[in-house]
């Protein structure tokens, strides 16, 4: 079954068009990564997919309802949860603060409680009562991830979680990846990291300056197709 | 290619010529006006030029201030000290009501300038209820009661005298004309300035300054500088406007002096109905505050309450003003201030307009 | 003797400016919207319970009870349906509305309630005093300050003990990440509105009860509470608290020298504590 779908979607920041028509697809149950240079559209595709930048509506579906129009939260609230780009933890919050308030609006019944946050990232328990700022950027990206589970979503959004971490912190998070498809979650992995994103994938959409410029299974896709996705013909 | 960066249009050659005719006729008026209609110039010259400078420092710098009065206030009771204490002419003395506003800004802005953004506007507020309390312990002034000119101050104004021989009117009424006079040159001066100095480096600063204070430093503008400018500037000549309101006057009170509802409340909601940030603005707020008064003033409370939900609704409706409205609809501009780059092929030249300022 | 009877009875008072202080130091916490009409919705809540207890001849804490709930309806539809409609990254805006509010509602109270002289009537507990031994203090004023108090820790409560409080300072921290928690940062800032002003009714009870009011007094009001804030430091209650302590000691202090020193005395306070400590006394860590 089809959760979310985009169709023909086009976003715009002022006068710059950053979305030309792109169509993506994700079924229950999948994990569908999102690769592509900087600049090439994945995290403005997820910014319409939540809410904060708005669309017209039909461009975005979920179970067949068109939510580009909708409020940020309103999205949220439909089971479709984002880690943001830069792990964006409120400062403000303590870690067990701010995994709590990933799930105090929706309320949805699964796997996904704060124990099992723990069980999750073990170092996070340790460091419950620390401001979420005061953590490493790599248990910041941790303390992100539970936040967004803690709403047990239909579908988790991840934007560039391996951006700026050290190799082996990229690691400890990536093994946690299996066990959070297993939970039942749809993901969408957006990534720059091709090796590790093409590592969870089920599917792949490759993009370039705005527009998909390859989609196909992960476990088939060649390094020719992708570069040449990736970089364009010239290349 | 060539490119020319110009701030002057057509428009704005013809409001020009306008505004020289308009200032010949205001000169002339006292011939043939009513003196009623006199002091009704007065009020709204006097008006339009505390609101072009509150512009100047909210639309332009800004600098949210809502303790005005205190330069109004300060200006007036120099002027008073000047009279009375030091046996001044009343008109002669309004030069201090100017200075006496810069000494009272420097300290103003070194406290006010510490608070950030929203709360600058209360700490100017501060700033003037603190001069308004120290004021009314000024014994010789009256103290919280206030006084008046003496008549031997008022009786020998320089130029009225001359002013009764030309117009053949009493004493008063000469008075009168004299301080419209005056009123409508420091309107003028004021417009003109504010003018000059938006077309000038101040301007382009402003802008920078107001849009992005980190980007402006960058570039080489103090916006710290700039802001301190802009407030001496705008208490300078606030400092004068209250002086001069108070030789009209010729009675004053700690009360009336430093009123946060005439001298900040009435002009702040003159520039947001005209329009913000644009110096046509309080000249269209001036006139529909003008219109505003003489129909509603009988109402009391009620004016002031209509008042309050006009600049509310402006602000959520037509955040840009009267003025902000006609011009998008129309695309005049007769005070222009902004640059626009015009761009000529090689061919036809620059022939679209005259270049102000070559890049 | 006399001076020690002057500063409690200053630290007294600066229990009723905390209590002014708190609903501005709130709003601007979470939204960093600076109400000029905070001393003017002070003073009409005043009304409303003077209206309350006149009408029905209730008790005026029982007034409050009643107007509390109101008051706080009226602030949840200002912010919903006029505040947030300016709130952005230009301040001009929200400034001048809440000042366009500020002079209209001055204005409508005027002509509603004319500018004569108002006091809530509060029976024996007006005069009703207690002796501590070195100094006698009336009730009135220690209630206001225990109240000032208790005022505190609820918000402090709220603030980190409950899932409002933690979507208060998720969504002043970060109103876009806030959105993807599912919460909506703009009912959070219109729930913040009107917990502001339940906290402004409580404030009027007290105001109304100890000294006269009329329609004009809000703006001073506005600035006792502004003063209050800046001395303490934004974002921390217990700050506020010392700073409305602060301006009350002046105040006593200043009126037992002069009687019309007793505002400027205020004033004064403030100015030197802005030369001396431009971030206040209690600045929060991180800004």
């Amino acid at each position: 079954m089809i959760l979310l779908e985009t169709k023909g979607l086009t976003a715009n920041y002022g006068q710059f068009r950053a979305l030309f028509g792109v169509d993506v697809t994700l079924a229950a149950g999948e994990t569908v990564a999102i690769i592509g240079a900087n600049g090439a559209g994945k995290s403005t595709l997820l910014r319409s997919v939540t809410g904060i930048l708005r669309n017209d509506t039909g461009m975005v579906l979920h179970r067949g309802e068109p939510i580009g129009a909708m409020p940020a939260e309103t999205v949220m609230q439909r089971g479709i949860a984002m880690v943001p780009e830069g792990r964006k933890l409120f400062p403000s919050l303590s870690v067990e603060e701010n995994l709590k308030i990933g799930g105090q609006v929706r309320k949805a019944v699964g796997p996904w409680t704060l124990e099992a946050v723990y069980d999750l990232f073990p170092i996070l328990r340790e460091k419950r009562n620390v401001p979420g700022t005061a953590l490493s950027g790599g248990q910041q990206q941790m303390v992100a991830i539970g936040r967004a589970l803690m709403s047990n979503p239909e579908i988790l959004l991840c934007d560039e979680i391996s951006l700026g971490l050290a190799p082996v912190v990229i690691r400890d998070i990536y093994a946690a990846m299996p066990r959070i498809k297993a939970s039942g979650a749809a993901i969408i992995v957006v990534e720059q990291d091709i090796g590790r994103a093409l590592s969870v994938a089920d599917r792949v959409y490759c993009m370039m300056e705005g527009r998909v410029t390859l989609s196909a299974p992960a476990a088939t896709v060649s390094r020719e197709a992708i570069h040449t996705a990736y970089f364009g013909d010239a290349a | 290619m060539t490119h020319h960066v110009v701030t002057r249009t057509r428009t704005g050659t013809i409001a020009g010529i306008a505004a020289v005719a308009l200032m010949v006729l205001g000169l002339v008026l006292p011939a043939f006006a009513s003196r009623a209609l006199i002091q009704d110039l007065f009020t709204i010259l006097t008006l339009l030029t505390l609101a072009q400078l509150w512009n100047l420092l909210a639309g332009y710098g800004g600098l949210v201030s809502v303790g005005q009065q205190a330069f109004v206030g300060i200006g007036a009771y120099a002027m008073f000290a000047g009279v009375i204490l030091w046996g001044i002419d009343p008109v002669l003395a309004i030069p201090l009501g100017g200075l006496a506003a810069l000494v009272l800004a420097v300290p103003t802005a070194f406290f006010a300038f510490r608070l950030q953004g929203a709360y600058f506007a209360i700490g100017t507020w501060v700033i003037a209820e603190v001069t308004r309390l120290l004021v009314a312990q000024w014994k010789a002034l009256g103290g919280g009661t206030g006084t008046s000119l003496p008549r031997e101050a008022t009786s020998d104004i320089i130029g009225v005298e001359a002013i009764r021989a030309l117009f053949g009117l009493r004493e008063a009424a000469a008075r009168d004309v004299l301080a419209y006079w005056l009123a409508l040159a420091l309107a003028a001066l004021t417009i003109a300035a504010i003018y000059w100095l938006l077309r000038n480096r101040l301007g382009l600063a402003l802008a920078a300054v107001r849009d992005n204070t980190e980007a402006a430093k960058s570039v080489g503008v103090d916006a710290r500088r700039i802001k301190w400018a802009v407030f001496l500037i705008a208490a300078f000549v606030t400092g004068l406007t209250g002086a001069l309101i108070y030789v009209q006057t010729a009675r004053i009170s700690p009360d009336a002096a430093f009123s946060v509802t005439d001298w900040t409340a009435y002009v702040i909601f003159i520039v947001v109905i005209g329009g913000i940030g644009r110096i046509e603005g309080p000249i269209i707020g001036v006139i529909v505050f003008y219109i505003l008064q003489s129909t509603l003033a009988d109402f009391g409370a009620w004016y002031l309450l209509t008042l309050g939900v006009i600049a509310i609704s402006v602000m959520l409706f037509a955040p840009r003003g009267l003025w902000g409205l006609l011009s998008a609809r129309t695309g005049l501009h007769l005070f222009p201030v902004q640059r626009r780059l015009i761009t000529a092929g090689p061919d036809h030249g620059p022939s679209m307009t005259k270049g102000e300022k070559e890049p | 003797m006399i001076w020690i009877d002057t500063i409690v009875q200053g630290i007294l008072l600066g229990g009723l400016y905390a209590l002014f202080a708190a609903g501005l130091s709130l709003v601007f916490g979470i939204m960093r919207l600076v109400n000029l009409a905070h001393g003017d919705m002070i003073i009409f809540a005043a009304f409303a319970i003077l209206l309350i207890t006149g009408s029905v001849g209730l008790n005026p804490f029982l007034a409050a009870l009643i107007a509390a709930p109101l008051m706080f309806g009226l602030g949840w539809a200002l912010q919903r349906f006029v505040l947030n409609r300016v709130l952005g990254k230009d301040i001009l805006p929200p400034l001048l509305v809440t000042f366009g509010l500020s002079v209209a509602l001055q204005n409508g109270l005027l002509e509603a309630f004319s500018a004569d002289s108002q006091r809530i009537p509060a029976g024996p507990l007006e005069s009703a005093s207690v002796d501590l031994g070195i100094v006698t203090v009336g009730w009135m004023p220690l209630l206001t300050f225990a109240t000032a108090i208790a005022v505190i820790i609820g918000l402090n409560q709220i603030f980190y003990r409950t899932a409002l409080g933690r979507a208060f300072r998720a969504t002043s921290d970060d109103p876009v990440t806030a959105s993807l928690m599912g919460i909506a940062p703009k009912g959070i800032f219109a729930i913040a509105t009107g917990l502001a002003m339940v906290v402004v009714t409580i404030a009027a009870l007290y105001l109304g009860m100890r000294a006269n009011f009329d329609p004009s007094i809000g703006p001073a009001r506005l600035i006792y509470a502004f003063e209050a804030v800046i001395i303490g430091g934004l974002g921390s209650l217990w700050g506020t608290l010392a700073g409305g302590i602060i301006i009350g000691v002046a105040q006593t202090m200043g009126a037992a020298i002069n009687p019309e020193w007793q505002i400027l005395a205020g004033h004064i306070a403030f100015l030197i504590v802005l030369l001396i400590r431009p971030r206040g006394l209690f600045p929060r860590a991180v800004d």
